[in-house]
Order: structure tokens, then sequence, then C-alpha cells
């Protein structure tokens, strides 16, 4: 997994409410056993026409967000299937952060796993992040996860809060396996006491 | 041990799966049954495989082909080469890794959130994973069970174990008892519609009370199937008699001094009196009406007898503006009767319901009526078993003259990744769990709804109560 520091980049504004995956990456391109190339159908329907032509209103058609790596959403991202094909379409479309309220609880943990920071933070911040997302070229923000802090293009500082462990994870871009795999000896003695207690499991 | 604070039935079957916990408080949580499909799977095992590495349990994983499938006469194979690519990558995963599989031509063959309960791999007490969110399903025989992404089936597959935090307990107890007409679809679309379809995010949602009680194991595995589209990711029934006997003599069930043992045991998992719970919603079952969805998202819930509603009486203006894109997707205009909907198509199957309970219902509506002239109506069941029982029963039949069609079984049109899908705008009476959004394929417009409802829109052509057509 590749590591997570510092992030400066464009912030694309999408502020619609309770996007779920299937709108992230609809289930017809998830016949894939890959987890590369998600990128170009990375929001389709809101994407293209359905004679795959861009919709010109929709903000990631539009300069400079053709190259976001930072999404600013609404409430409730990524709600419903628990596909990682979205995090993997964002990452391959180049997002690196999603900056919304909340998150349904999977895709947030999937995010991690993939290298990208999902991050929450109160409803009129995220209004604010967006406003400055709407300035285009000039909103680059930038995303410090070892100092726990969001730059606004006015220089301000918002403070993030972050696991820990996923904090961690995410700064040495640490395979979560590798790690479990150090604690092989208390998972064999767990599954020792489970087979005398509890021999049919 | 009377010492201890009373615990909820998550706290207890958390607290004994903990493997170890980090300083921060996130936990290597042990995982007892791991179920596999094609679809979020490939990309774990060809994980295991560059790290050379094992599945660590495979008596402990269960493999079974269901998402992109076709429901239709299976014996020459997949047509579709990226599906039959899909199907037959699992094969060579589960031959090379030595994991159990149901192949695609066995009866036991089905959607993967039917199969486990009906072979009797997941019981009470359990941790129970699936790389899909209806996972949740399983928590009705008092399984903590939720879905996870393919990084974590990969964590699994590898460890046996997954790196979490534990979740909020909810509680919602429904009192009373459902009316007539009513059923376990329309208590957890009443409860959605009640918290939204974030209420339960960061929650575990255990149901309790009278109505919940009462409804046998598939009416509870249809209410904890849905939680997640309450946002919660695994939903739990305290286990009790009827669930001891749904799980009796199932293949995988344990058998003899195993069964006595299990059975001692399942009966302390129950939360205990005075359990705290993080919160609670209260639901009266007495006033629960039969609901349709008429929107997007699972939370525009409203009774059928009831009109589309008007986004001005929303309370911002981000959801004036969500809610008005979903009237121009769903193709409806404020103050619409939702009787008045014809319907293209009805879809009734899927992991929310798709099991015999489901098709006995949908047969009761549909004896000695006639699908409506230009509806297609598709019942699709939940696995090879439950086909078989059906057709034992003579169900097919009831369904076939009245003009259904009667498939293989799968996850089919409940979501668009098979050859089942409906047209752009094309308007389904569903007994699916979303009604996202192209969810059904691109462009079609979803209402959510039980069994005996789609049928009853099937023989009317249109969004129809099914107390009006009840004998």
């Amino acid at each position: 997994m590749q590591p997570f520091t510092t992030l400066t980049g464009i912030a694309a504004p999408l502020p619609l409410p309770n996007v779920d995956t299937d709108k992230i990456i609809p289930a017809r391109f998830l016949k894939t056993i890959l987890r590369t190339g998600l990128g170009r159908n990375l929001f389709d329907t809101l994407r293209y026409h359905p004679d795959g032509t861009e919709r010109a209103d929709f903000v990631l058609n539009r300069e400079p967000y053709r190259h976001a790596e930072i999404l600013i959403a609404g409430p409730n991202f990524g709600c419903g299937s628990s596909r990682e094909h979205a995090p993997w379409a964002l990452l391959d479309f180049g997002i690196r952060c999603v900056i919304a309220p909340d998150f349904a609880d999977i895709f947030f943990n999937n995010c991690f796993k993939n290298g990208i920071l999902p991050i929450r933070l109160p409803q009129e911040v995220c209004d604010a992040l967006a406003a400055d997302a709407a300035l285009g070229a000039n909103a680059r923000l930038t995303v410090d996860l070892e100092r726990q802090v969001i730059v606004r293009p006015n220089g301000e500082e918002i403070r993030f809060e972050v696991d820990p462990f996923r904090r961690h994870c995410l700064l040495n871009g640490l395979d979560d396996i590798g790690q479990t795999l150090a604690h092989a000896p208390a998972i064999d003695a767990f599954e020792a006491r489970r087979r005398a207690e509890l021999p049919w499991l | 041990m009377g010492q201890t604070r009373p615990r909820t039935l998550f706290d207890k079957i958390w607290d004994s799966h903990v493997v170890e916990r980090l300083p921060d408080g996130t936990c290597l949580l042990y995982i007892d049954r791991h179920l596999v499909h094609e679809v979020t799977s490939p990309q774990a095992f060809e994980g295991l495989r560059m790290a050379g590495r094992r599945v660590r349990r495979p008596e402990a994983t269960f493999a079974v082909a269901d998402h992109n499938v076709p429901t239709s006469d299976r014996r020459a194979g997949i047509k579709e080469p990226e599906s039959r690519i899909q199907v037959e990558t699992l094969e060579r995963n589960v031959a090379e890794f030595g994991v159990r599989y149901f192949p695609l031509l066995d009866h036991r063959q089905g959607i993967v959130h039917i199969v486990g309960p009906e072979q009797g791999i997941s019981q009470p007490g359990m941790t129970i994973v699936c790389g899909d969110s209806h996972t949740s399903t399983h928590g009705a025989l008092g399984a903590l069970a939720f879905g996870i992404g393919t990084s974590e089936v990969e964590h699994v597959l590898a460890t046996q174990t997954l790196l979490q935090k534990p979740a909020k307990n909810m509680l919602v107890r429904v009192d009373g008892a459902l009316p007539f007409g009513c059923t376990a679809k329309d208590i957890i679309l009443a409860i959605i519609g009640r918290i939204g379809t974030a209420g339960g995010t960061g929650h575990v949602i255990e149901y309790a009370g009278e109505a919940i009680r009462a409804l046998d194991m598939a009416g509870r595995m249809t209410v904890c199937n849905m939680s997640i589209e309450a946002g919660a990711r695994a939903g739990l029934i305290a286990p009790d008699e009827t669930t001891f006997a749904y799980i009796e003599g199932r293949p995988y069930a344990p058998k003899g001094e195993a069964w006595e043992r299990a059975l001692a045991w399942w009966r302390t998992l129950p939360s205990d009196p005075g359990a705290a719970y993080d919160s609670t919603v209260v639901i009266d079952a007495a006033a629960i009406v039969p609901l349709v969805t008429w929107g997007t998202s699972p939370e525009d819930v409203v009774p059928v007898t009831g009109v589309v509603p008007d986004p001005a009486d929303e309370p911002t203006e981000a959801r004036r503006a969500a809610k008005r894109r979903m009237l121009e997707y769903m193709g409806l205009t404020p103050g619409q009767r939702m009787q008045d909907l014809a319907v293209d198509v009805v879809f009734i199957g899927s992991c929310t319901n798709g099991r015999i309970e489901d098709i006995r219902a949908a047969a009761a509506v549909a004896k000695g009526r006639k699908v409506a002239p230009g509806v297609r109506a598709m019942v699709v069941p939940g696995s090879g078993l439950v086909k078989e029982a059906a057709e034992a029963e003579g169900l097919d039949r009831v369904l076939i003259e009245a003009g259904f069609e009667w498939r293989e079984a799968g996850c089919s049109m409940c979501l668009g990744m098979n050859p089942d899908q409906l047209k752009p705008g094309q308007r389904c009476a569903s007994t699916s769990n979303r009604n996202f959004e192209g969810r059904q394929g691109p462009g079609g417009r979803t209402h959510l709804m039980s069994p005996a409802m789609a049928a009853a829109a099937a023989v009317t052509g249109r969004l129809a109560d099914v107390r009006d057509l009840a004998r």
C-alpha cells in the first residue's frame, strides 16, 4: 500500500447526500478480477450520458477537477454495498482523500485498506471546504496526516481526528495482514482454547 | 461471574471473540465462519497467492457463486464472458486453497445469505463475515455477522481474524402484534423510514419486542438483512426456541452431544436484564401498514395508500434538491397516489425475500389470478433447495399458471450485474433491498415492498394494497 503522509491537490465538491457505492461504481463494472482500471467508470451514471458521452455539468468532467485528488462529499458517503471496487475506482481516478460529514462504516474501513484517507468533519466545515473547492485551480488543499490538519487556501488550518492505529498504518503504508500475522501465537492459543470449550465450532 | 456488568447479546459475542486488544482499542477479532462469493473474492485470493499465504481455516470457509450467475437454464454454462471468468476464477481458487464450494449445478447453490442458514453453517454466538453488505442477514440466528471489503476478505482468509473497533449498541424494540397484511418487510421498512439510512451508522442493531419474537426465521432474516440499509453493519435477534428448532438437523449444525452443549451455550447469549444500549427506538407494530418506497434511498418509505411526498416539505435546501432529483429519476410528481403507479416488472426474490416462506406468500396472492397484461413478473428462489421445496408444494405450478416466470437460484434482478436487469425507465415492484439509482439496471425505477405486495402489483399491474386482494 502506498503510504499517505501529506497530500496537496485539487479538491472537487460533490455535496450530494447518501452517495451509495452503486453510484460510485455500478455493479455491472464489478465483473473484474483486478483492482485497477475502474477509474474510467467512477460515478458512471453521474459522469456519462447513456450514450457514453460526458455530462458537461458533472464536476469531475470540468477543469481543474479532472485532476482532483481530494473529494469534498455529502453526508453518509459510501452507503450500501460493501464493494471495495468503490475505493479502488476512486484511487484509480486519482482521489486519495475524501472529506465528508459522515461515512458509511464499510466504505470508511475499505478506504484505509487502500491508502485513501477518509476524514469526518462537521457539515459547516465541509461547506466551507466545498466553497474553497469551488474556487477551482486556486483551491488547492493540503492534507497533512502527520499533523492531522487540513490547510485551506487562505492558510487557515483545520484539525481532524483519525484512529491512531489507522493513522500509523497509512503513514507507513503498512499491510494489515503482515501485522496480524505477528500475532499468530495469540491466534493459535485462542483457537486451541475454543477447540476445547466449543469443539463443534 | 455474578459480579460482571449486564451485557448485551452483541457485547457477549464480541467479548468472546477478542484475541487481542491493541492500545487504541482496536481488537483482533476471531472469525468463526467466512462465506465467499465470486465478485468480491478474486483479488483476495490473488493477494494470498502473491504473498505465498494459505487459507488458515479452509473448513471454516464456504464458497458459492450467486451475484453474476444467470437464472435461466445453466446446464450450458455461463454465456457472458466476464461473468464466466469470475465464476471459473472462484472455482480455481477454491480448488487451489481447499475451500468448500457449492457448485452451480448443485441443488445447494444459491444466494450466499440464503445458503448459510439453510445449511446450518450460520449459528448463534458465532462471528460470520462475507464480502457482501447483506451478511447482516445471519444476525437473525443470533450471530454477529457483517459485510467486509475485499482486503478484509483476504485478511480473514489468511488469519481467520479481523482488526475491528467495537460498535455501539442500538436496541430497536417492536412492541405489539403486526396487523393483517403486514410482514417482516414492512417492519424493517418502517424502521428504516423512522431512523433513516444513516440512523444505525456505527451501531449494531438488536431487534427485540413481541412483534420480532413472533416472526419465523424467514421473517427475522428479512429484518436483519436490511440492517445495512439503516446504516448498521449488523443486526441481531436473540436466539430462542424458534431459532433452535430451525437449526436442528441441518447439515452443518452440531449433532448429538455437541448439539446439547451448543444449546446450553446458546441459551446464555440473550442480553442480560438491565444491559445498557447507546440508543433505543420503540416502534408500535399495530401502527405499521403495508409500505412501499417512492425514492432512491431505502428511507423513502410511504404507506401504499399514501402519495408521493413534496420536496418542499424537506428542512434544508440540500435535502430538497436531493428529493427533487429523486422525483425526476423516478418519474414521479408530488401528490401522486402510489396506487396509481403502473409497473412494468415485478421481481420476487433476493437475500431479503427469496426463502420458501416468501414464495408461499407470493403464491397465495397469485393463486387463481393472472399477471396483468404487459407486466413481466419473475420469481427467483434464493437457492436450489428453496426451488425444490416450492416445487414439492406445487407453488411453481400456481405461479406459472398465473403468468410468472419461475427461474433458477441467484441474486438475479436485485443488482444489475447478471442478465436480469431493468431497462431504462422501467418501473419495478421489487422484494429486494435497494432502490438506488441504477441498482436493478441503468435507468431502472425500483419500489421496494413485501413479496405479497409485489405479487399484488403483478396481478393488478400497479402498486396495490394487498389487503384489498385478500379473500
